[in-house]
């Protein structure tokens, strides 16, 4: 490699790295540096530890894991039925793939507000209880932690089947005939060939699924009330309502902290389960 | 095939359920009361003349497109020479400087509003529309380098080498014999770049400000005050649009090539 050609190479990399550092690297340090420091200047934890001890951020922080969690294992339930079917027996499979590419498409707005029509008191769901009798009078599943988990759930679907299309798409129909002629029953052929081969799809899903539902913004603040707000929702509350930018910093620092340990720690651990990934 | 029967119904339901309340929404629209009702009452496309009077909604869907496409181009400007260099002349730090420009997918999109309002648009006082612009490029910078790093390792740089060595200058070959061969990566990359500012909120919720505003932002707004069908209408027309984008892109480059 000569010297000039190198030179170029620098020189095309260069903006783009300015570019980011500058407006993306630099702020991030400096958030995460900053909530370390006091007015004074001098070292202090005790911004973490006033934010860790107060009730309200308590149930904000067990909420937003809480609901992440739940929608992840109802994402999983969900998929992995449905991809297998799209992957293996459909046979109108680009299509199934469109439609779930679509809502992905189609603006977290408009899908959350879709929500809003459905769960209202006379919205379809509440008309639909009372006139099965389940009920005489509306119920209210909006505003609160069940029509969040919904919409999370409507959110992030999508990346799951995706995810696990991914994987089941490449699982040869050969492994299933042979262990079908081996004598594995279709149940025994699914526990022991399709779900180990699918667990990448179902790693990278999940945790595209868990961080997804940890940082949304939309779907918190139009599905959720006042009184289930969780980390994204808290942050924006913080910074723009309450003006008050150094709790902010802490929440975020917080998102930040959990999306990657949960991301590189499920990652890591299915790594150390199933080498092959 | 009983068991294909019982994944059958599961896929039914969860399509139900991803699809189900979009529709409901777009049959909303055409209903004649003046509240959001499902079953609607009647027949009227007078929802959809009442987006075009809706100054607010006019305004901010222009900017949103304005935002959207021009923060790809400067993507496309900072990101494809880079994944071109970074591939073409095996630099050192080659992995450390493709994971800088893969970074932004990593951080929220939450904290990295809340940071460059803090950090970047108070400390230096940078007018709303350049925000808007600085910030929806750092989220496309991951989409354009990722396509294009993939579709230049299918690209055969003898190619490049053989234009050379016939003389034609670097520039040249770079844009007759290089891009024509990536350009369906970069074509896909655009679309989902485009497409992920479009639909953004969590950034601009903390960017817009003094009178520019983005058209999720304004529709986030209108659905706190207002449940009339002007909403549902206006859905509809975005989810049309959707699904013009994603015909197209599978006539042209085949949806999987972008998802």
């Amino acid at each position: 490699m000569n010297k000039k050609a190198l030179t170029i190479g620098w020189l095309m990399v260069l903006p783009g790295c300015l570019f980011v550092v500058f407006f993306m690297l630099v702020p991030l340090f400096l958030l995460v540096f900053r909530t370390f420091f006091d007015e004074g200047g001098s070292f202090t934890l005790n911004g973490y530890w006033e934010m860790f001890q107060s009730t309200y951020f308590q149930q904000v922080f067990v909420r937003s894991l809480k609901l992440s969690l739940i929608s992840t294992a109802i994402c999983a339930l969900l998929g992995f039925p449905s991809s297998y079917y799209i992957a293996k027996y459909s046979r109108h499979k680009g299509m199934l793939m469109a439609f779930a590419v679509f809502p992905m498409f189609t603006s977290p707005v408009i899908r959350s507000f879709s929500w809003i029509v459905l769960l209202g008191k006379k919205g379809i769901v509440n008309s639909a209880l009372m006139t099965i009798g389940l009920t005489s009078k509306p119920i209210s599943i909006l505003y609160n932690e069940v029509s969040m988990t919904i919409g999370f759930i409507q959110l992030f679907l999508p990346l799951m089947i995706l995810s696990l299309i991914g994987v089941m798409e490449n699982i040869p129909e050969d492994l299933n005939l042979a262990a079908g002629s081996l004598g594995a029953t279709k149940l025994g052929t699914f526990r022991h060939v399709v779900l180990p081969l699918s667990i990448p799809g179902l790693v990278t899903g999940s945790v595209l699924v868990f961080t997804g539902c940890l940082t949304a913004y939309t779907t918190p603040q139009l599905l959720g009330g006042t009184d289930t707000r969780v980390l994204a929702t808290v942050i924006y509350q913080y910074a723009m309502s309450l003006g008050d930018w150094t709790q902010a910093s802490i929440v975020a620092v917080v998102m930040i902290v959990v999306t990657v340990c949960v991301s590189s720690g499920i990652n890591g651990i299915s790594r150390r389960l199933n080498p092959t990934i | 095939m009983k068991k294909s029967k019982s994944l059958f119904l599961v896929t039914c339901i969860v399509y139900l359920f991803l699809i189900g309340p979009l529709l409901i929404i777009a049959s909303a629209s055409f209903s004649d009361t003046t509240y959001l009702k499902f079953p609607g009452e009647g027949f009227t496309l007078r929802w959809y003349a009442q987006i075009f009077q809706i100054h607010s909604f006019l305004a901010a869907a222009r900017m949103s497109v304005f935002i959207a496409v021009a923060a790809t181009l400067i993507a496309l400007i900072l990101g494809v020479p880079a994944a071109y260099a970074l591939n073409r002349y095996n630099m050192k730090g080659k992995d450390a400087i493709q994971a800088l420009f893969l970074s932004p997918v990593l951080i929220p999109v939450i904290v990295l509003g809340f940071v460059m309002l803090r950090y970047v648009v108070n400390q230096y006082q940078l007018p709303v529309v350049t925000s808007l612009l600085v910030g929806h490029t750092i989220l496309s910078i991951p989409y354009i380098m990722r396509v294009v790093t993939a579709s230049l390792s299918n690209f055969d740089f003898s190619a490049e080498e053989a234009a050379r060595s016939l003389g034609a200058t670097q520039v040249y070959t770079f844009f007759r014999i290089v891009l024509p061969n990536i350009k369906s990566g970069i074509a896909s990359a655009c679309i989902m770049a485009i497409i992920n500012s479009f639909n953004n909120v969590s950034l601009s919720a903390f960017l817009t400000g003094a009178g520019v505003t983005m058209l999720p932002i304004e529709m986030m707004a209108y659905v706190e005050y207002h449940f009339d069908p002007t909403i549902a209408a206006l859905a509809t027309l975005l989810m049309i649009i959707t699904l013009g984008v994603m015909l197209l892109i599978e006539k042209t480059l085949g949806l999987k090539s972008v998802v």
